[in-house]
């Protein structure tokens, strides 16, 4: 109890410089916690993804369309149970800054496939049965106020045109990770749409998305379904939903691997900063170390101080770090979630966050517990008188 | 086990020193330095020596090495029947533990810690309890006149109560010998005789073995013995002489 006490009073020492060096890791594990979850976000997609679906797209680029007539000949590969098609359909709402993603899928599939999308039965029931209608993420409902029985105008970007929709559900999300901004709407209203006004873009699905028996059978369906259409005038690229999603991740792989680097040197620059604090530290102490040897205090003893000390600083900051984490993230998500639509702490970041202080604490306090163990008492002494 | 302090009996329990033709030199940059050349002398249980000489002479050195804080590089120092020299590190930091109290000039206090505390600091290298350790630190500070001062800081304590926390440390542990390095020199001369009668009440009724070194003559003249070093020598040969200058009513 002495010894943790001793430890502690010593943190009021130089009160100013400690406050600082506490405020500095703060601030570095907040940074750390925050770029953590960016990335994390970034990955959202992937982490929401199933094992057991599939997403198969044209394999010349994802521009291009496939033939809704695949639907049925894919439904026919061996262990594919169910088959739904959709569009990236990239309307906006009023403003393109008012971006969110807007797909028109084949709806009562769609939601078979994504049990994750928890909506009411008697709105499911009021979706299928409006052409016009559609259905909103929990976040995007709160992000524009939107309620059931408004009307919602998107301006088409690849689909030109004014596109009347009619709010008819609000989803939540069954998992953390699931993305509550998305807009659905039926694939057949953009479809009787096109063959009016661009029948060459009709009955073209943007992909399939697949549910299969059994996971371990994704690689043997997808090469199937592909092998179904090789020589065709529109061939196939069939992936797990998880691999689809890291393709669109893998084209920002610099932002994340930059992110990721910075988010590893703010963690190196606030543990030079603390290893000078704690050497400064020790170093204005050499003559009480040396009369604590000289009591007969050995130096395993002196560097269980100088490592408690830095540990006990590193973990005020870490606590104060994470602490601020959570409403810095929940602001930051709000300011971008037009962007991640899932910008939420994980446990794991606050492990690394905490990890993190603990490196911190234990780096910045061993060269001065080395050196005050290899401390000669008597030279040390002298420099005192 | 140690008594608590203030309980112990005289001073025949305390191992003599024999400081057998022992040198010492320090380098300096390039330069090998003898600060202590061939010194022998001896110290019977329960003495109150004192070291005396100039600066450079080497007196604050042969302290330290009869403290078991510094390294001989020639010559043995026999405590009792412990060869101190061929100890290793954490051995000697054992047998200071427990045989060595250690009075600095500049008192050495922890300036974060109360009087209580730093006293009750060494006694964390004992098997005592938290409570048991608490009860000697506060015996040993009541014994040096600071009962009402155990949760000061060394902050808010005048240099003589310092030194006199700093005695309460020494003792504690109840070791058999007290080293002091000019105890006193950083102290008024009220607070230096305060000091050096606690000293020498402590070598009287607890028979504490004290070595001190010391420039001031008046602190000397509480001694037994002064033995006086000039250029790494012992310049006094006949100890005998010296004990005139002892006080005989200090004497156990």
């Amino acid at each position: 109890m002495l010894t943790l006490r001793f430890i502690l009073k010593n943190l009021s020492r130089h009160k100013l410089r400690n406050c600082l060096t506490v405020v500095g890791i703060a601030v570095s594990v907040l940074s750390f916690g925050l770029l953590r979850t960016t990335v994390d976000a970034w990955h959202a997609g992937v982490e929401a993804s199933s094992a057991t679906r599939l997403v198969t797209r044209n394999s010349i680029s994802l521009i291009f369309s496939l033939p809704v007539s695949y639907e049925e000949r894919i439904r026919g590969v061996e262990g594919v149970e169910i088959v739904s098609r959709g569009n990236w359909f990239g309307g906006e709402y009023i403003d393109e800054k008012n971006f969110f993603p807007n797909f028109a899928v084949d709806a009562r599939t769609y939601l078979e496939l994504y049990p994750e999308l928890l909506l009411p039965d008697d709105q499911k029931a009021a979706f299928l049965r409006d052409r016009k209608g559609c259905i909103i993420g929990a976040k995007l409902a709160a992000r524009f106020g939107w309620k059931i029985g408004d009307p919602v105008t998107l301006k088409g970007t690849i689909f030109p045109g004014n596109w009347g929709l009619t709010v008819r559900g609000v989803y939540a999300g069954r998992d953390k990770g699931t993305d509550e901004t998305m807009l659905l709407f039926h694939w057949d209203y953009l479809n009787e749409t096109l063959r009016k006004t661009s029948p060459r873009r009709a009955d073209q699905a943007g992909f399939y998305i697949i549910g299969i028996t059994s996971a371990d059978a994704a690689a043997s369906t997808a090469l199937a379904i592909d092998a179904r259409f090789q020589n065709s005038l529109a061939e196939t690229l069939t992936e797990t939903e998880k691999a689809f999603q890291m393709s669109f991740v893998a084209m920002s792989g610099a932002i994340v691997a930059a992110i990721r680097i910075v988010s590893l040197l703010v963690i190196v620059i606030i543990m030079a900063v603390a290893a000078n604090t704690m050497a400064m530290s020790a170093r204005e102490r050499m003559g009480e170390f040396a009369a604590l040897k000289a009591l007969g205090f050995g130096g395993g003893y002196l560097a269980r101080l100088i490592l408690g000390e830095s540990l006990a600083i590193a973990a005020i900051g870490c606590a104060l770090g994470c602490g601020l984490t959570f409403p810095a993230a929940a602001a930051f998500g709000q300011a971008v979630s037009q962007y991640f639509p899932v910008f939420q702490v994980s446990a794991l970041t606050v492990g690394l966050q905490g990890a993190s202080a603990l490196v911190v604490g234990l780096v910045a306090g061993i060269v001065p517990a080395l050196r005050a163990q290899s401390i000669g008492i008597a030279e040390a002494l002298r420099r005192i008188g | 086990m140690s008594a608590p302090v203030g309980q112990q009996g005289s001073g025949s329990g305390s191992p003599a020193i024999d400081i057998r033709a022992v040198s010492k030199s320090y380098v300096r940059g390039q330069q090998t330095v003898p600060v202590l050349k061939d010194v022998s002398f001896h110290i019977s249980p329960g003495e109150f020596v004192a070291l005396m000489g100039p600066s450079g002479s080497g007196k604050s050195t042969l302290l330290n090495l009869i403290a078991g804080i510094d390294h001989v590089d020639a010559g043995t120092i026999l405590v009792g029947d412990t060869d101190i020299t061929t100890l290793n590190e954490s051995a000697l930091a054992r047998w200071r533990s427990r045989s060595i109290g250690f009075i600095f000039q500049f008192y050495n206090l922890i300036p974060v810690l109360t009087a209580l505390e730093n006293v009750e600091l060494p006694l964390l290298l004992t098997p005592l309890s938290a409570r048991e350790r608490r009860e000697h630190a506060t015996a040993a500070l009541a014994l040096v006149g600071l009962a009402d001062r155990m949760d000061h800081r060394p902050s808010e304590l005048s240099g003589g109560q310092q030194q006199r926390t700093a005695i309460a440390r020494a003792i504690v542990t109840d070791p058999d010998i007290l080293v002091a390095d000019e105890p006193t020199g950083d102290l008024d001369r009220v607070s230096a005789g305060e000091i050096l009668d606690l000293m020498a009440g402590l070598n009287k009724s607890l028979g504490k073995t004290i070595v001190m070194v010391t420039h001031d003559p008046r602190a000397a003249e509480r001694a037994h013995l002064v033995r006086s070093l000039e250029k790494g020598l012992l310049i006094d040969s006949d100890p005998a002489d010296q004990k005139d200058h002892a006080d005989p009513a200090l004497h156990p």
